[in-house]
């Protein structure tokens, strides 16, 4: 008689129900009384098949055990021990994956001079202020970019820029002209191109105002909260805080902006981790319809790095925050914490990631001298270039980046039930902790799995209570979010 | 599935991958469990049937269907324009001593047109 064992998979409980996430498919399945019977009476180790029927006699026929051990079976929830279950295959692109979104730097100059920034700061990996590079990309550059976009973009019969800084309206003119410009080119090559941009507010004036409502530019306000908070770190170069000059221009950015949603962006350091209030202070009194927040990016040690201690403290603040997600939801209100929405919307398509992101892959970023790069963050970084918009990036070196980047060569990963949703986290995040993109962020692993399980139940609760809010998340992704 | 529902559409999509009476190409040495209809029609070019000519080790011993099989799904079961005897006029006994292929084939008769009748 063979003898069955689980495999594995991450078991939570929501609106009375027990489900499985399974792993690496990252599929959800909800059990019936049989099944967790099954699953908990081998919580305790491997059985025979016959000795596990005799157990559960009392409670469940022989036939209704052995159906639930097929069905489980079946989706990979268990399996025989005497077979092990096959390993993950490796699937590296055999050929040039289509660009999805292209980060243009359009300066490396910013008006602020925040102390945490990833770009500026102690961590920074391209010094800009003394390098080699433009201040600002040339509108030959750009228009540079927008043929590469195009070319790149391949089969796609869309394509993306995502505009960035630095401070991205410091170079307002060129950013303008290229829209104009990509509009143009995108119709001529019979397809349609969108945008977005990131900027801190500080110089949005009526007439910028103006054109991003009309020209349907997606805007995300990196701010931090109220006053006192967003002051502590996002200050001009004087020390100032930036906050009164900020706030009034959110405010008129909102009023007349109504084409695209408009999402603030927070960076949460250890002097800032006030979740609720942040959230509070950006929707109520600023009027943002979405807010995401994200821990600083940071090498061990600085003073704004968030510490272990720091991480429960955040993990508790973001499911306060997430449960008033849950209760807006099933009434099928709005609720703007963006985080949540994310993650749902990853659960519920079931993605098993091989790669955290789409750096590399769907997505690059543009330095102001025209380089291409992983992503953004990696902008002007020869170490960790393709190529330039001008000639084009070498396949053999994304190939090569995407084979010593894959999920499995993550030893750590190979244990983790959150690998398909997490894959070992942000490339910069990793280079900036611990020297090399291709290592995981073994910093905040309990962090994500404590948050990939409270994101878990609330769609399991979901799923019971008010499954039809789930169908927002069947139609494909959205761009990816850059920050 | 009676005991596991499906929520996410990762989920649905393995249930619908897996389901019990969804037909596949298998092998005939895989037997009934995996193979639960006749799988017609057999060695028919329509059909994926690796193995056909060598096994895994490039010998015949290992293959999913014996050789002699292709014979004989040229002779009756496919269209497949191979020459094998007419057995419906002039050799209708030509596979009478072969009651299994594999085992018997050499038992098959050798046929030659009859120059007498000409």
């Amino acid at each position: 008689m063979s003898v069955v064992g689980l495999r594995e998979f991450h078991s939570f409980e929501a609106a009375g129900r027990r489900y499985l996430y399974l792993v690496p498919s990252a599929a959800v399945f909800a059990l019936d009384d049989c099944s967790a019977a099954i699953v908990d009476s081998l919580g305790e180790g491997p059985r025979a098949i016959d000795e596990l029927t005799r157990d559960l006699a009392a409670r469940f026929d022989h036939v209704e055990v052995t159906d639930t051990i097929a069905e489980l079976q079946r989706v990979r929830a268990l399996g025989e021990t005497a077979a092990k279950p096959a390993p993950m295959p490796k699937i590296v692109p055999l050929r040039p994956v289509p660009l999805q979104t292209l980060v243009v730097n359009v300066t490396n100059q910013c008006n602020l001079a925040c102390t945490y920034c990833y770009e500026y700061g102690e961590d920074k990996i391209v010094d800009t202020e003394n390098g080699q590079q433009p201040k600002f990309m040339s509108e030959e550059t750009a228009r540079e970019a927008v043929e590469f976009t195009l070319r790149e973009s391949r089969e796609n019969p869309h394509a993306h820029i995502t505009f960035f800084g630095g401070e991205t309206l410091m170079n307002f003119p060129v950013l303008k002209a290229t829209i104009g410009y990509a509009r143009r080119r995108a119709a001529e090559a019979g397809k349609t191109i969108d945008f977005s941009l990131t900027t801190n507010a500080t110089l949005l004036r009526p007439d910028v105002i103006e054109f991003l409502a009309n020209e349907r530019v997606g805007v995300t306000i990196s701010i931090d909260g109220p006053e006192d908070l967003q002051d502590k770190f996002r200050v001009f170069n004087n020390g100032t805080g930036s906050y009164a000059i900020a706030a009034p221009k959110i405010k008129a950015l909102l009023a007349r902006h109504r084409s695209r949603p408009i999402g603030a962006r927070v960076t949460l350091t250890r002097q800032t981790l006030d979740v609720s209030r942040i959230y509070r202070h950006l929707t109520d009194e600023l009027g943002f319809w979405e807010v995401g927040f994200a821990p600083v990016t940071t090498a061990p040690g600085r003073d704004y790095a968030i510490s272990d201690g720091g991480f429960d403290h955040l993990l508790e603040q973001f499911r306060t925050l997430a449960a008033e997600y849950l209760a807006a939801s099933l009434q099928n209100r709005h609720h703007g914490f963006s985080n949540v929405r994310e993650t749902l919307q990853e659960i519920h398509h079931g993605h098993a990631k091989a790669y955290p992101c789409g750096a590399g892959l769907g997505l690059m970023g543009v330095s102001t001298d025209g380089r291409v790069a992983l992503c953004h963050r990696f902008a002007g970084s020869d170490d960790h270039g393709f190529g330039t918009v001008r000639d084009g990036v070498s396949w053999e070196k994304q190939q090569q980046f995407l084979d010593t980047h894959h999920v499995s060569n993550k030893t750590d990963c190979q244990t983790c039930w959150a690998r398909p949703i997490c894959a070992g986290g942000c490339y910069h995040e990793a280079h900036t902790r611990y020297g090399s993109t291709n290592r995981p962020n073994l910093h905040y692993c309990e962090w994500i799995r404590g948050w990939t399980h409270t994101c878990l139940e609330i769609y399991g609760e979901l799923a019971e209570r008010n499954p039809g809010f789930l169908r927002q998340f069947d139609d494909a992704d959205a761009p990816e979010k850059v920050s | 599935m009676k005991h596991l529902t499906p929520i996410n559409l990762k989920a649905d999509r393995m249930e619908a991958a897996t389901r019990p009476d969804k037909k596949d190409v298998v092998a005939l040495q895989q037997g009934p469990p995996q193979q639960p209809e006749p799988h017609i029609p057999h060695g028919c070019s329509l059909v994926f049937a690796p193995g056909w000519e060598a096994d895994r080790n490039g010998g015949t011993a290992g293959l999913c269907q014996p050789v002699e099989r292709d014979l004989f799904d040229c002779h009756m079961g496919c269209f497949w324009p191979a020459q094998v005897p007419d057995q419906l006029n002039h050799a209708p006994d030509w596979t009478a001593k072969c009651a299994a292929a594999q085992k018997d084939w050499r038992k098959i008769d050798l046929i030659f047109p009859d120059e007498k009748k000409k």
